[in-house]
């Protein structure tokens, strides 16, 4: 019997996602940042090398006879060679008036008093870096300020950044492949864990109840300490349950042996014949009470076992034989008859006390509603599947009650007058239901009622 | 303005007379289907196999070749860029200056190694150094020089033998002239020292190279400085009146570039006819007559271009460039 479990989430989805979806944002995090920080760093070194230029030129200047000389050096504008071949513009103002270069680089940038001021903006249809910084010259009778604007375009650095965008896309998604392979390989370890111990919980058989004792990580420990302590409590349980329904069986048909030994010398001592019909009645009562009382017992039992079937390897045709010495005397005060019909062995793999008890109630109910000096046929065959067949020369099952006779405290409309619970054929459809196995009832045509056991 | 500028465009071209031109030639069928205008500073004669090469590869294309000087080259592109698809020129800094103003169209299909082209607008596809062009019978029995300052010996020791007798660019006129004796001034203070000299010699001076040779051929002057090897070499055999001299304490070699403009009207030509001489020129289909090779880089700087790089622009400066002449007329004109 196993009950549907309600799931809510999965805990390895949930792990995957929340690794998965961490390395993720974390890669996004690592490329933006190294963009930037490339960007940065781009930015800068184009910077320096516009700010050493600028330098170089406002060096050559000086004041000669009175007039501006600005002998601009090669190595200003060789230093701003690039790989993309970037344009240089510049612009050289005195006082703020154009001097030489390109005159439309003047007019959006102002007169800085000193410092290098760097901007980006819009040159001839393409971003370019522009700097502008200043000199005071002082001649003999006045101060001149020269200005100089240097503007390179940005192909080369838009090139390296676009490289390394690429560089730094590649090295996120290497990162989030390698985290992304380690979480999926933390996750089934962590899972894996769980899974050991619902096989070893899984694989225990029913009687198996010992606490378990190999290591466990330390989070599962609780869970392990929760399952031990709830199996003692099963075990427990499952001794009382069985201690009650042996004590329960000895003390309910001890005293009732006692009454019907009572009841039995009492009846050869009672001569008035109405005493002695009051006797017999009354140990034909005892005696179904006794009945019942076992059968009640044994359905317990078997309800209890058949939760937690043990299967050993056996012989029914022992059981069966043990079963026919057993029930022989008895038989003989019916003056019935019990016939064995069976192959040399036949192993099964079951509970044997279970299955000698099934058919124990079987016999007994053939033996009860079989006429005295027939016979109760037993066959045992085993050619597709194991059948065992117990068969007798009663009245048969009444036609339309085939189906619900094996149902609990149901009797058939024909017992009155016969000793019974109504257990007997439950008790065995029980027993071979445990068993993977089916039963079912028929009437013989000549008479008399067929129980067949497919195991 | 542009119409008007067509206009007389067409009027020049069909005047036998071309105003302003060195001169002017067109290649081709003349009713060909396109048209490609081409601005040079290199002589016709030099230009010619190549041209008629893309001729012949392109039967549909008619090309009106323009010559002038570098300097005048540089005004006309900038002044009616819509009138030429294609501008030719020695003068590197100049090439250099229109690609950076953005004159030139980048033609990002054309492979070429990084240190011949720049922007992929600007492509060299020749090596041409400046050389030394002596008259022989000027040196006769005695020994050539090899350097500069073996030339400046020589004048020094027979001044009466050279006097009006040597012959420079006019760097003021000439572009590729002012890009060769800035590269020297950049090089070594023994330009300084020979400008001195020549100008005590009272140098003649020139507008071309071809101009230069023909007088060095006819022995008007005895020595001419930094001539295009190209020019001297395409000449030299003729009447072996004069030999060259690549000066071995310093080289000066420029790149001839080619660049197309982009106010073209015919780009797709254009970038077709600047693949088509970038291909020709690696192709080995050197003759005397035509255009030496990009020379691939040597090893070390011996030999070394000058590199095409926005530092060409410096001399350009009008600051600069002031600067420079008026050092120059200094030393060279002293009358």
């Amino acid at each position: 019997m196993t009950v549907k479990v309600a799931f809510s989430g999965s805990l390895r989805n949930r792990l995957v996602v929340t690794l998965i979806g961490g390395a993720a944002l974390l890669a996004l995090l690592l490329f933006f940042a190294v963009r930037s920080y490339a960007v940065q760093i781009a930015q800068s070194g184009q910077d320096s090398i516009l700010e050493a230029s600028v330098t170089s030129i406002l060096d050559a200047a000086a004041i000669r006879n009175g007039v501006i000389e600005l002998d601009l050096p090669y190595s200003a504008l060789s230093m701003l060679n690039t790989v993309a071949d970037d344009r240089v513009f510049y612009a050289i103002l005195e006082n703020g008036e154009f001097l030489s270069g390109y005159q439309d680089l003047v007019g959006q940038t102002d007169l800085m008093p000193s410092g290098f001021l760097f901007e980006t903006r819009q040159i001839r249809d393409s971003s370019a870096r522009v700097v502008s910084a200043n000199r005071l010259l002082i001649g003999a009778d006045r101060r001149i300020k020269v200005q100089v604007i240097l503007a390179q375009t940005q192909d080369a650095l838009s090139e390296t950044l676009s490289e390394i965008s690429r560089n730094a896309a590649l090295f996120g998604f290497c990162f989030f492949t390698l985290v992304a392979g380690l979480s999926f390989w933390a996750t089934k370890n962590t899972i894996g864990q769980l899974d050991k111990l619902t096989h070893s919980v899984t694989r225990r058989g029913p009687h198996d109840l010992r606490p378990f004792t190999k290591p466990v990580p330390r989070e599962m420990a609780p869970l392990v300490t929760s399952l031990n302590s709830l199996m003692m409590r099963l075990e427990q349980s499952f001794a009382q349950s069985e201690d009650f329904i042996a004590e329960a069986a000895h003390r309910v048909r001890t005293p009732l042996a006692t009454v019907r030994s009572y009841a039995e010398a009492t009846l050869q001592r009672v001569d008035k014949e109405e005493n002695r019909d009051a006797m017999r009645a009354m140990v034909k009562a005892i005696d179904e009470s006794s009945r019942a009382a076992g059968q009640l017992l044994d359905h317990a039992m078997i309800t209890f076992r058949a939760g937690h079937l043990e299967q050993h390897p056996l012989d029914l045709v022992e059981l069966a034989q043990d079963l026919v010495l057993r029930l022989t005397p008895i038989a003989d005060m019916k003056d019935l008859k019990l016939e064995l019909d069976s192959p040399q062995s036949v192993p099964f793999s079951g509970d044997s006390v279970l299955l000698q008890n099934a058919l124990r109630n079987l016999i007994d109910n053939a033996m009860k509603y079989g006429p005295t000096e027939s016979s109760v046929e037993i066959s045992i065959s085993h050619k597709e599947a194991v059948q065992i067949k117990v068969c007798d020369f009663g009245p048969g099952f009444p036609a339309h009650e085939i189906d619900t006779l094996t149902k609990r405290f149901q009797r058939g409309e024909n017992a009155k007058g016969t000793i019974g619970s109504g257990l007997g054929l439950t008790i065995a459809r029980d027993v071979i239901e445990a068993h993977g196995g089916e039963i079912q009832l028929s009437n013989r045509s000549g008479g008399g009622a067929c129980v067949t056991l497919s195991l | 303005m542009r119409y008007t500028l067509t206009l007389v465009l067409i009027l020049v071209f069909n005047s036998a007379a071309a105003e302003g031109w060195e001169d002017q030639a067109v290649f081709g069928s003349p009713d060909a289907e396109n048209t490609l205008s081409i601005i040079s500073s290199t002589d016709t004669a030099l230009f010619s196999p190549m041209l008629e090469a893309f001729i012949a590869e392109q039967p549909n294309v008619t090309v009106e070749y323009f010559v002038t000087g570098t300097s005048d080259l540089d005004r006309r592109v900038r002044k009616t860029p819509e009138a030429f698809d294609v501008a030719i020129s020695s003068a590197m800094d100049l090439q250099l200056k229109l690609a950076n103003d953005g004159h030139a169209l980048p033609l990002p299909n054309i492979l070429h190694p990084s240190w011949a082209q720049w922007r992929q607008s600007v492509f060299a596809f020749t090596s041409e150094p400046a050389v030394i062009a002596i008259n022989r019978s000027a040196f006769a029995g005695m020994e050539i020089p090899e350097s500069r300052q073996e030339l400046i010996e020589a004048m020094r020791a027979r001044p009466e033998v050279f006097r009006n007798r040597v012959g420079t660019y006019d760097v003021r006129q000439s572009g590729v002239g002012y890009l060769f004796a800035t590269q020297d001034a950049r090089a070594s203070e023994t330009f300084w020292r020979l400008m001195e000299v020549m100008g005590s010699l009272n140098a003649r001076l020139y507008c071309c190279s071809g101009d230069m040779i023909d007088d060095l051929t006819d022995g008007t002057i005895a020595v001419a400085y930094n001539v295009l090897g190209s020019y001297a070499q395409a000449r030299a055999d003729s009447g072996k009146a004069y030999t060259t001299i690549l000066p071995s304490d310093f080289p000066t070699t420029m790149m001839r570039t080619a660049l197309v403009s982009k106010a073209s009207t015919n780009p797709k030509r254009a970038e077709e006819f600047l693949q088509f001489i970038v291909t020709y020129q690696s192709n080995g289909h050197h003759t005397q007559k035509a255009l030496p090779p990009l020379a691939e880089r040597q090893n070390g700087t011996e030999r070394a271009n000058i590199a095409l790089e926005p530092a060409l622009m410096t001399f350009l400066d009008t600051l600069k460039r002031n600067k420079f002449l008026k050092e120059w007329q200094d030393a060279l004109i002293q009358n």
